[in-house]
């Protein structure tokens, strides 16, 4: 029950932004199917975060983000916040707060500014936390969990949200290859289970082949590639953008790159 | 996403768990304990001074005096000269000490919170240094000591708190935005100009050094019925304002992309407790002077008790902050009576200790 409706088709039309005078973003055009998942790949300062919170509004921006053919610019924060919830690369820990506080968080949007959780609330956030395996947690202070156990608390916030799309930016970027992969079977699991949209940066991209259904590569602003990972990743592409050598092996459940070090 | 600590110390993974801190899973009962601190403080206020007032008869007093209208006598009350004292000296300056404390307490909790930083106090943005500045220069050049029925000097220093948290405001939004770090730099960049110009007018003027400084280091002995009316309201509402905002700013402690993405505006959160907190800050400077430390320390002390939701932390901050600086005043009185210690001077001579006695025990639990 803690995440009712499906996820939302996210399409992003003629999006271009930018810091100051330069443009960081370049027309992007970009369409997530409901309960898909979208990983934005793409060499460092290419603007793969600056995508995601553009579609969340955090940046201005031209064109437009329509979350199931409705347009997020005039809708008020909170609604958004209702459909739309973010992990960001780098998330702010409070000090001193259980996780139950900070899972229940993730509940703002759903209640009055001003007033104490409700019933619902509590019951989503439990909900929530048991599913993530962070009840044993709840009492914990947040800045003493794990870095694995705070990225899972992390998700709990976005999910208690109860959102139909999901924004994750690296999620995995400071995690072991084991914690990365609990972590991204997790996301897998509740977009299979849910439905939600996932859109996703990932830096790593053999991860980034083996859990998105959809790749978009950014390099300079423009989106230069999209299709499935076995489509997007090609030796040709990773030279071309990131200056990289690598073979592209076929694993099991997607591609693999495989970095291939200069002869001499 | 590398996951860092918001303020303060680097999270330790897989460090053994200090669990939940006592109290922390019962707000309820640190609430009631602080009240009744509160509660208690205030009684002792009342009591000691050079003339002793019996806990007993001042309770019978105050209830025969509230219930009175309504026909109620109560009996054991005070003699005549002990009820002046109460009525006249004791209890305005005790509730005066109440509501000061409080204020700067929850104005210091919520500059904190806003601010995302354990340094921050109700003088940052340049409250203190433009109380300061207004109240030399009408102790220096005002012909008139008073504008009807409320002293020059705590307009002026009123003004000035708010003029100097004006500038700071401005001066912020001017060069950078809302964001926190810039707004506390205009801040800094405004105290120091204000206080130089304080030191100026002072040093021009040294013949008022004595009453200048008095003012500085803080004062509740001149405490009337009128000031207490005078600052409830301004206290009153902006304190209400803040401990309504304890959710919010509960939800701004995630940083500002992800309270946006949680549905909260943090630059219109952040103006609003910044306004409210700096309302309390210049009606508590007004009448009190500058009197350091319990903004700065007490919300710390809160957070042993109740950890670092906001919610929790700004209430238990009002109510220790006002036992707080009404225990300090009873100390200030009577260490060196008949005289009196300036209050700013015994805020940091007990609260210093105690808090460092505090962190030595919170260390010891780890």
């Amino acid at each position: 029950m803690s995440t009712p409706g499906s996820g939302a088709r996210v399409e992003v039309v003629g999006l271009s932004t930018g810091y100051g005078r330069r443009q960081v973003l370049d027309s992007i055009r970009l369409t997530v199917e409901p309960g898909g998942w979208l990983a934005v790949i793409g060499p460092n300062g290419s603007g793969k975060s600056t995508l995601l919170r553009s579609v969340l509004g955090f940046h201005r921006h031209q064109g437009q983000v329509r979350v199931d053919g409705v347009p997020t610019t005039g809708m008020p924060r909170r609604e958004r916040a209702r459909s739309l919830a973010y992990a960001p690369q780098i998330p702010v820990l409070p000090e001193g707060v259980t996780t139950a506080d900070y899972v229940t968080l993730g509940r703002t949007p759903h209640r009055p500014l001003l007033a104490a959780p409700r019933g619902v609330d509590r019951q989503v956030v439990a909900d929530v936390m048991e599913r993530l395996g962070l009840s044993p947690l709840a009492d914990r202070l947040l800045s003493t969990l794990s870095g694995g156990e705070q990225q899972r608390a992390v998700l709990a916030r976005a999910l208690a949200q109860q959102p139909r799309v999901l924004l994750l930016d690296e999620p995995t970027a400071s995690l072991d290859l084991g914690h990365a992969q609990q972590v991204l079977d997790l996301v897998d699991r509740l977009r299979r289970q849910d439905g939600l949209t996932v859109v996703s940066t990932l830096h790593d991209l053999t991860l980034a082949g083996q859990y998105a259904d959809r790749l978009a590569l950014l390099s300079e602003g423009r989106i230069v590639a999209e299709g499935t990972p076995a489509e997007v990743l090609t030796p040709e592409a990773l030279s071309a953008h990131y200056g990289a050598r690598a073979e592209v092996v076929q694993g099991r459940s997607g591609p693999a790159v495989l970095p291939v070090r200069s002869a001499g | 996403m590398t996951a860092t600590a918001g303020s303060g110390t680097r999270s330790r993974p897989g460090a053994p768990a200090p669990a939940t801190p006592r109290g922390r899973r019962r707000p309820g009962l640190v609430l009631a304990g602080s009240g009744l601190a509160l509660v208690l403080a205030v009684l002792a206020g009342v009591w000691v001074g050079a003339l002793p007032l019996a806990p007993g008869a001042v309770v019978a007093t105050l209830l025969d005096r509230l219930l009175g209208p309504l026909g109620i006598d109560v009996p054991g009350g005070l003699s005549g000269t002990q009820e002046a004292v109460l009525l006249q000296l004791r209890l305005p300056r005790v509730l005066l000490a109440a509501l000061v404390g409080a204020g700067l307490a929850v104005a210091g909790a919520a500059y904190q919170g806003v601010f995302r930083n354990p340094l921050a106090d109700p003088y940052l943005l340049g409250a203190a240094a433009g109380a300061g500045l207004g109240a030399t220069l009408v102790i220096a050049y005002s012909p008139v000591q008073s504008l009807g029925p409320v002293g020059i000097v705590p307009l002026a220093a009123f003004a000035g708190a708010l003029l100097g948290v004006g500038c700071a405001l401005v001066l912020g939004a001017v060069t950078g935005g809302s964001h926190g770090p810039t707004l506390l730099l205009a801040g800094i960049a405004v105290a120091a100009f204000l206080s130089a110009g304080q030191t100026l007018v002072q040093q021009k003027n040294t013949d008022d050094l004595r009453e200048i400084y008095g003012w500085l280091l803080g004062q509740l002995g001149k405490a009337q019925w009128s000031d207490v009316l005078v600052v409830l309201p301004y206290l009153g509402a902006s304190c209400l304002v803040l401990l309504l905002c304890g959710r919010a700013l509960d939800v701004l402690a995630v940083g500002d992309d992800e309270a946006s993405s949680l549905g909260v505006h943090p630059g219109r959160l952040r103006l609003l407790v910044i306004v409210a907190a700096s309302l309390a800050t210049a009606s508590a400077v007004a009448v009190s002077g500058l009197i350091g430390f319990v903004g700065l320390v007490v919300p710390h002390i809160a957070r042993r008790f109740v950890g670092g939701s906001n919610a929790r932390l700004l209430p238990v901050s009002l109510l220790i902050g006002g036992a707080f600086l009404v225990l300090t005043d009873v100390v200030a009185r009577v260490v060196i009576a008949p005289g009196e210690l300036p209050i700013g001077v015994v805020t940091a001579f007990i609260g210093a200790p105690f808090f460092a006695g505090l962190l030595w025990i919170g260390a010891r639990q780890r």
